[in-house]
This record gives structure tokens, sequence and C-alpha cells, in this order.
């Protein structure tokens, strides 16, 4: 057998990340190939063809669908204004007429003469790509965005909601396992990305959302109230899109479990600072987590293109030394160092016989798990 | 099949067949096997596996394809690569015969699968007619766009405008019948100006199946907006379906533009002695197969991480369907979200707290790759897998029914008796063989864990054979029967089919303890026969091999039915495999006591019956 794919989350203080900020439909690029762009700087910008309605005219002339080119009053490409007629028949006495009225303000797409249907759609609305991190742009793609390069610290969450947001990194407690309460979250939070311990629930959320908090950073959540924050049971780790009124990253997982000390404190160096984060997860081909992205504030040594981050994906293995994460219960979330790697085979209380290592806590104790059972918290 | 993969079959047909490599490259995993003819059968020898590298750093299949086939050599001692080039043929007769393969062939489900939009004008008929063909073509349907879905146009629009399918089917009306409907829905499509999910490059493949009279204005209408490919009505007429046409035009176009997009396929389509198809398409294909060649009615299921594919022959028919969000490990917390946590909890046979159950399957759902490490976990896995089992069969049942709309003709004597067409054709008193697959199926700890899981879930009736996938090789062997017939079937029942044995469950209810049925079991030569009486609330467990056979003989209580009616006595000869003959006296429909403190008993009792779990049970 090949070697156990073992995931990990990268946590690291200095590393170089390109983010590719693309239009979805082909547009104008703004920035230039050097220009030094902060997270709101619009990078490239679009024309989103508008929303198409469809009036049949046919049925409400009470015409064959061949007949209605004779009775339009706006053609194909005309533009219409809301409410202005644009089609209506022509009887002899005046009461009789009817008139067919545009429901929206745009142009006159197409007229279909088999279905009498005319469609007409809303002029284009515009859509803006902004730089979502502080830094500079480095490689440009032609009608659709550019690529930003910045030197930064970085957190991978495991999970999150919400999209892109920027502000100042805020500690909302003094130590990872410290659950944030409702009074913890200050109206002096507005706009800003409060880390939080090992847990918050459902009425911090709300305070959050009452305060204008931009981001929340968590150990875990409980799953019944991200059903009540969302208001429907997720079912798919598909995310990214939420409105909430805050974006969530959470890094541990669902329950109450302590922020892993090297994220909390990392992220406690860089309090005061901006930080750059998105909620977007996906768990499935092409996986994303979610990210918190700290721009470094002075050029240093180091940073630039040739420091460029390593992707988790290239490792090669777990080694004696790791520090891991245990994900899966009876020991879930529970932080030690790999202390054996046996290549046997071992048979586990559900009686399958899997692939296992050692693993040694900060308390002296330690435990056999098998190796899908373990993440490597990443970065130096 | 499409031209191509006739020409190979040609091809290969002139040429025996000796040693055949193939692939399935999965979204995460390529899977590789090593299949020989040994003496007069084929066999598979062995199996490896790597990572699917279709993704970022890699962006080439072929990458996963070639480590797989690195730790096959490395196994099976064989020479199959040349550097990166296939050696082909197998050089036995040069004197070398543990050096080179005949034929390298593939399916994929990687990067997703085949994802597809599909329209008909009326849901319930040409709408259901195109989801089946593309469902039977191995594709995930993303929506289903009909004149009558209950949707605005405009959100009709907005609709295919959000999607970013693979390929569009567009059908609609019967030959010679109104063009209107589904001259409005390419009129939708047209403004939609949809864009295909892979590369910004390329026009979106759309195939018109629909009233040949229509085709001249879809031409005007779709024909410079998308790569537009015409062909037969999938409902020519309203009593009939045509669905191999359209099918055969979603292989070539998925080979043609999606598999094209897909980054390395270009290459591994050169490799391959045959075409590559859709993963499921190739499971459905050896399934039908199978039941074909056996005269059996059958049902499979492939239970996967993020999907549930259901595969049924019922009466030579087959059918397909996916459900995309039932799943074990991405799509764990979608089974809570449509079973209900009640549903679940029904199977768990000890109490847990509904906020640590919440807890522990999103938890699951965002760390998808962790395996159970306790008794309790695993068991909890295995009441989810029940209620992800139960609810794709409902959804298939769902849609394979028989054609909806037609008229029937009605005798005086069907007057008390209005069935409406278009009734389902699942019908488990005619099932014949469950066959399971899929990693909680196939690795489960005790093959009696897979066999109760099947038997919970689907509640069989009357006798029924049940069977695991050994290790997921239904695909391979899938495309290989397009190749070679004899080989796909020779692996198939020797290698690939693990029996498990035959549940034998009356129809009806009763008190539990109540007499459900009286049985006597004669078996082979030097064993003494079985007599009892199966009472409501039993389930009886005897060894059975997976070559033996026995004749049963049940004689059930007067409300309760064995497929003859109620209370008639049945005989039939049952075959074993590595569980044996499961006789359930559960009663059908099956009946979970209400009260927690009952159902946790009646739960452990079972479980202990059949020797479920080690330890606690």
């Amino acid at each position: 057998m090949g070697h156990a794919y073992t995931p990990g989350l990268t946590v690291t203080e200095r590393t170089v990340i390109r983010k590719r900020r693309l239009l979805p439909i082909p547009g104008t690029v703004l920035a230039k190939a050097g220009d030094r762009v902060r997270a709101e700087t619009v990078v490239a910008r679009a024309e989103l063809p508008g929303k198409v309605h469809v009036v049949n005219v046919a049925n409400l002339l009470g015409l064959a669908p061949d007949e209605i080119q004779d009775y339009l009053v706006k053609k194909e490409g005309e533009a219409v204004g809301q409410d202005e007629v644009i089609a209506e028949n022509k009887p002899f006495i005046r009461w009789f007429k009817t008139e067919v009225r545009s429901p929206i303000r745009g142009k006159v797409e197409s007229v279909s003469t088999i279905t009498g249907q005319v469609l007409l759609r809303e002029p284009p609305r515009p859509l803006e790509r902004l730089a979502y991190v502080d830094g500079a742009v480095v490689d440009l793609h032609p009608g659709q965005g550019v690529t930003v390069e910045t030197s930064c610290s970085m957190v991978q969450g495991i999970f999150g909601i919400g999209g892109e947001t920027w502000g100042e990194l805020v500690m909302a407690v003094g130590s990872p396992e410290k659950t944030v309460s409702v009074s913890q979250l200050l109206p002096a939070m507005k706009n800003k990305i409060v880390v939080g311990g090992a847990f918050l629930g459902i009425e911090t959320m709300k305070r959050a959302r009452e305060i204008g908090i931009a981001g929340l950073v968590v150990g875990g959540i409980h799953d019944k109230d991200l059903r009540e924050l969302l208001g429907y049971d997720l079912g798919v780790a598909i995310t990214g899109t939420e409105q909430v009124g805050f974006t969530l990253v959470i890094t541990e997982g669902f329950g109450t479990i302590p922020m892993a000390a090297k994220t909390f404190e990392l992220l406690a160096r860089h309090a005061g600072q901006k930080a750059s984060i998105s909620g977007a997860t996906q768990i499935r081909a092409g996986v994303i987590r979610p990210e918190i992205l700290i721009p470094q504030t002075t050029d240093s040594p180091g940073a630039g293109p040739a420091g460029r981050a390593v992707p988790a994906t290239e490792r090669s293995g777990i080694r004696i030394g790791d520090h891991v994460r245990i994900i899966r219960d009876p020991l879930f979330g529970r932080i030690g160092r790999v202390t054996a790697l046996p290549t046997d085979l071992r048979q586990i209380e559900t009686e399958s016989v899997v692939r296992v290592l050692e693993v040694k806590f900060a308390d002296g104790t330690s435990a056999v798990i098998p190796r899908a059972n373990v993440e490597i918290i990443e970065g130096e | 099949m499409t031209a191509s993969a006739q020409s190979s079959r040609e091809m290969t047909a002139a040429q025996p067949l000796r040693v055949i490599i193939a692939t399935d490259c999965g979204s995460t995993t390529t899977k590789a096997i090593l299949i020989e003819k040994l003496g007069n059968e084929y066999r598979q020898t062995h199996r490896g596996e790597a990572p699917t590298t279709v993704e970022a750093p890699f962006e080439d299949v072929t990458r996963g394809v070639l480590n797989s086939f690195a730790e096959l050599e490395e196994l099976s001692g064989r020479k199959i690569l040349d550097g990166e080039r296939i050696i082909t043929p197998n050089r036995a007769a040069q004197g070398e015969p543990k050096v080179g393969v005949d034929i390298y062939i593939s399916t994929s489900s990687a990067g997703g699968g085949l994802q597809m939009m599909v329209a008909g004008a009326v849901q319930s008929m040409t709408g259901e007619s195109a989801q089946r063909c593309a469902l039977g073509a191995g594709a995930i349907v993303m929506d289903v766009l009909a004149s009558n879905d209950g949707r605005l146009p405009h959100e009709k629009i907005e609709r295919i405008r959000s999607l970013r399918p693979d390929m569009i089917l567009l059908s609609g009306g019967t030959d010679g019948g109104t063009v209107t409907h589904v001259v409005e829905l390419a009129e939708y499509i047209s403004a939609a100006e949809p864009r295909p999910r892979l590369g910004m490059s390329y026009q979106l493949p759309l195939i018109y199946a629909g009233n040949k009279d229509a085709r001249d204005r879809i031409k005007e209408i779709l024909g410079g907006k998308t790569s537009l490919v015409i062909t037969d009505n999938i409902r020519p007429v309203l009593e009939r379906e045509n669905l191999g046409p359209a099918r055969t035009k979603i292989h070539d176009l998925f080979l043609e533009h999606v598999m094209a997009q897909a980054p390395g396929y270009k290459k591994l389509l050169e490799w391959t002695g045959a075409p590559i198809m859709p993963t499921p398409a190739a499971v459905g294909l050896i399934m039908e197969t199978i039941a074909k060649k056996e005269n059996l009615n059958l049902i499979g299921v492939d239970i996967g991480g993020a999907t549930t594919d259901v595969f049924s022959v019922f009466g030579g028919v087959f059918n397909r369907t996916v459900s995309a969000n039932l799943g074990l490990s991405y799509s764990v917390s979608n089974v809570l979200a449509e079973a209900g946590l009640a549903n679940i909890l029904r199977w768990v046979p000890f109490t847990i707290e509904e906020q640590t159950l919440r807890n522990r399957i999103k938890n699951k759902m965002i760390r998808p790759t962790t395996i159970p490490q306790t008794l309790d976990e695993l068991q909890i896995e295995h009441a989810i897998a029940r209620e992800a089992l139960r609810l794709a069969l409902a959804h298939h049942a769902s849609l394979a029914t028989g054609l909806k709309g037609v008229q029937q003709e009605r005798t005086i004597s069907d007057i008390f008796e209005q069935t409406a067409s278009g009734k389902s054709l699942i019908d488990m008193l005619q099932l014949d063989l469950i066959v399971g697959s899929g990693g909680i199926l196939s690795h489960a700890p005790r093959r009696v864990q897979a066999m109760l899981m099947m038997v919970d879930a689907y509640e069989p009736l009357g006798v029924t054979r049940l069977s695991v996938d050994s290790i997921f090789m239904m695909p391979h062997l899938g495309v290989l029967s397009t190749v070679n017939e004899q080989a796909a079937t020779d692996v198939f029942v020797r290698d690939c089919m693990i029996y498990l044995g035959t549940c034998v469950a009356p129809i009806g209810q009763g008190k539990e303890g109540e007499r459900c049925a009286d049985y006597t079991i004669t078996f082979g030569e030097g064993r003494s026969p079985e007599r009892g009486t199966l009472a409501f609330g039993d389930l009886r467990l005897f060894p059975l091999g997976r070559d033996d056979r026995a004749q049963i003989e049940l004689r059930p209580a007067k409300q309760v039915d064995l497929g003859e009616g109620r209370g008639v006595s049945v005989t039939r000869e049952v075959r074993g495999g590595e569980v044996g003959l499961l006789l359930d006296g559960r009663g059908r429909p099956l009946q979970l006591p209400a009260n927690l403190e009952a159902r946790l008993a009646a739960l452990t009792r079972w479980h202990r019956a059949v020797d479920l779990y080690p330890g606690k049970s």
C-alpha cells in the first residue's frame, strides 16, 4: 500500500501566498503588474448580464405566436423603460385596446414567433473583484484578473461560513481553552476580526451580529447553534456564500475544543494588525479550507516570490516528532507528538485492521491511534 | 455502446487477451487491478492504488495512474511500464512471461464525474425520461427543467445560468406533437447562455433528443450558442422510451468534451484500448450483464463518501439513480438532514445525547477520511449507513417506474383496482439478489454487519440472496465487459462477488413472541435438519457455506405471507455464503419498538442473535 494520506492544516508565522483573483466571466483588469494593492482595492471589473424576464405577448393579446411581430411596439434590441408599452393590439374601438407593458427597465432581447414570447433583459450589473489581501500584483490574466502575492502569517481553519472580509485582529479571551461569553464582545469590536478560545454559543453569535463584528475565529461551535444561525441543517460542506452578518472560522471542530496553542499564540502575537479571512470551505475534490491571513506590515528579508509557501499536499507523509491533532473520538481535539510509527497493521476495538501510530501528550500520557484519525499541524 | 467501443471489441476479439490492466480514476483514489488468464479462466490477481492527481499541484490524471501501476508492478513482479509507456502486448511469447499487458482500460469519476442538466417539456413524462437517460449514462443530474416545474421563466433562466453542467440534454414532445414547449425551453437556455464547468474556451455540449419537428428551430436558437448535437427523440411516442441513441451521444460527448478538458485525459485516452467510461455507467453495465445472463431481478448499491448509486434490473429493465448528497463522509451530515435524527437514533443500540451525536456527525463531515476507532462510533456509522441506504432506495424506486402518461386499457374488473401508470418497477418480493458495494459494506469488520445493514435498510420480502463487492472492482469489470465479456464474468463470479447468504423474511406483523412461521431446514449430507418456530421479533442465523444449498420449508401463521399468499406454506431452495441463512421474524414492514428501553433491548437481542459486534453484543 502507498503512503497513508494524512491531511494537515497550515499554521505558520511566515509564508508567501499567491491568490488568483479572477472574474467569473471575462471583463476588464484594472490593476497593473507590480501594483501594491490593499484588500479593498478593485483589481478587475466585469458586467454581469442582466436578469431575463419573459412576457408571453401572444397569450396576453390573444394572438397566434407567429402574428406577434405585427403588434410589437418595441423591436429586438430596442431599449424599454419599466411599464413602457412593448406590444398592443389594434382594435376598431379604442376602449378594447390591450397593452402589454414591460415589467422591467432594460432591452428587448429576443422575440419568438413559435412560442409568442418576448424576452426582456435587465441592464448589466457591474461585478467587481477585490484584491482581498494587502500585497502586490505579480501576474496579470488578461480579461480575467490578477494574481496578488503577499508575505503573511497564515492559519487554516477546518470549517467556516461566510465570504471574504478583513479587519483588525482582536483577542476576546486570554487563553485558548476559554469560552467566549456575550459580555466579552464589545461595541468597539465593530468591523474587526475577533478571536475566541474553545467555544462560542448562539447567543454570542447573535451579539456579534448586533455589534457588526466582521469575523469570528474560534476552536469549536455546536452543530445545533450552526443550524440556528443558518436557519437550516447544513448537509454538505460547501460554504462561503452564507450571509449571517459575519464570517466564522472554526479551527478545531464541532464541540467545545480548545484552540491549538500554536494557533492561539500566533493570532495573539498579531493582535492589532489587519487580517483577511474567508469562511469558504469545500471538503470534496479540490479541498478549500477557511483561512486567516495576516499580511506582514514591513518588508523584511526572505519575503517575496522566492519564499513561496509549500502547499500541504506536497508533504510526503507523517514523521516521528510531528505535531498532530487527534480528529476522531474518543480523544478528539487532543494534541500531541508522534512517538512511533509501527509498520505492521493492528486490530483496533472495532476489529478493523489498520495502520496506527503512537502519540504522546503534554501530560505525559500516550495513546495508539489509527493513522487516519490524526492531522498534522503544518508549519514551522 | 459507442462506435469506437464496438471497433475495440472487434479488435480485441481477434487477439486473445491474457493479461489485462484496468483502472478506476475516482475522485480521491485511482484503483488499478491486474487480471490474468490462469488456465481456462480469468482471475483478478493483484491490486494497487494511489491518490488521484486531477487537482493541483499535479493536474494530470496520468500521474496517479502511473503510481497505481508502479504499486501493481511491485506487488505482482510484472513489468508493466517502460518509462511512462505501457508495454503491450504481453511478452510471454518472447519468453518474458512477466513483462507487458495485452490491454489497458479505464473508468473515471474524477473531478466530480459527469454532471448534467436535463430538460423536458412535461416533468413527469419527457422530464423523467431525460433524467433516466442521463442517469443511465452515468451522470449526476444537477437539475430537471420542465415547462411545468413550477418555476417562473426568469427563475429557470437564473438556475440554468448559475449551474455549470458538463452538458445539457434537451428533450420534449413526441415526434409530430407540439413544438411550442420544447422551443420555449430552448429559448430559456439560449437566454441563460450557459457555460461549461471545465474550461472557458469551448461551447457547452447540448444534446437535443426531442420532437424531430422542432429540430430546425432548435438549431436556429441554440446552434450558435452551444455545441449542439441532434439525435433521436428519447420519447418518440408516449408509450415508448428510446434512450439508447441519446445515451450513446452522452458517452461520445463525455469523451470528446468533458474528458478532453480534464487535466491529463488526452494522454489517458491514447493509452486505453477501449473508450473510458464514466464509473457509474460501467457499474451499471456489469450489473445489467449479470442480471440478464442469470435471469435475475437485482438491486445493486454503491454507497460512497459523497454519493450513493442505486442500480436495479427488474424484468430485464435497467435503471440507475444517484443520490448525489447521500454518503458516509462528505455527505454524512446530509443523511442526518434528510433522514432526521430520530431515524438514525432508532438503529443505535445505546443512548447518546442529541448534541453529542450532531457534533460527531459534523466532525466526520469536515474530516471525512477518519475511521471509527471505538465500537460505539462504528455502530453510529452503521446506523447512518442504514438510513443512507434506505433513502437512496426510496429515491430510486420513485424514478425506476413504468412510463407515466401512458393510456391504459381498463376492463370492468379493473374498476376496483385503479393502478396509475408509472408504477414503481421495484418489487421487493420479486427481488432475487442484492449486491452491496462501497467501503462501509465491503470493508465492514464482520460480514454479517454488511448483511444486516442491507436487510434493515431494504427490508427484503420473502427469499432474497445478498452479496458484497469484495474490493470495488465492478467499474473495472463493467468496462472490461465491453471488450471481453467472458473475462468480466469470470472475475465477477470468482473474485468480485462475495456471497453473504440468504435472508428469509415473512410478510406480516404480530406481537413479539407470537408464532410467525414454523420452519424445517434440510441441509446436505451429514448435517441434521433444523426444525423450529420463528416467533415475531426473532432473528435467527444458520451457518451455510458459500457453495452450500439447503431446502427450507416454512409454514406461516394465518396472517403471514411468504409470497404465495397468507398462511400458505412455501418450500424453497436457498444458497449460503460467508454469513449463512438468516431468518428474519421481525415482521414486514419492519417495526422497531417506539419505547426507548424496549428498542434498545430489541436491538441488543438481535445483535447478539447474529453475533453482530464483538464484546458488548
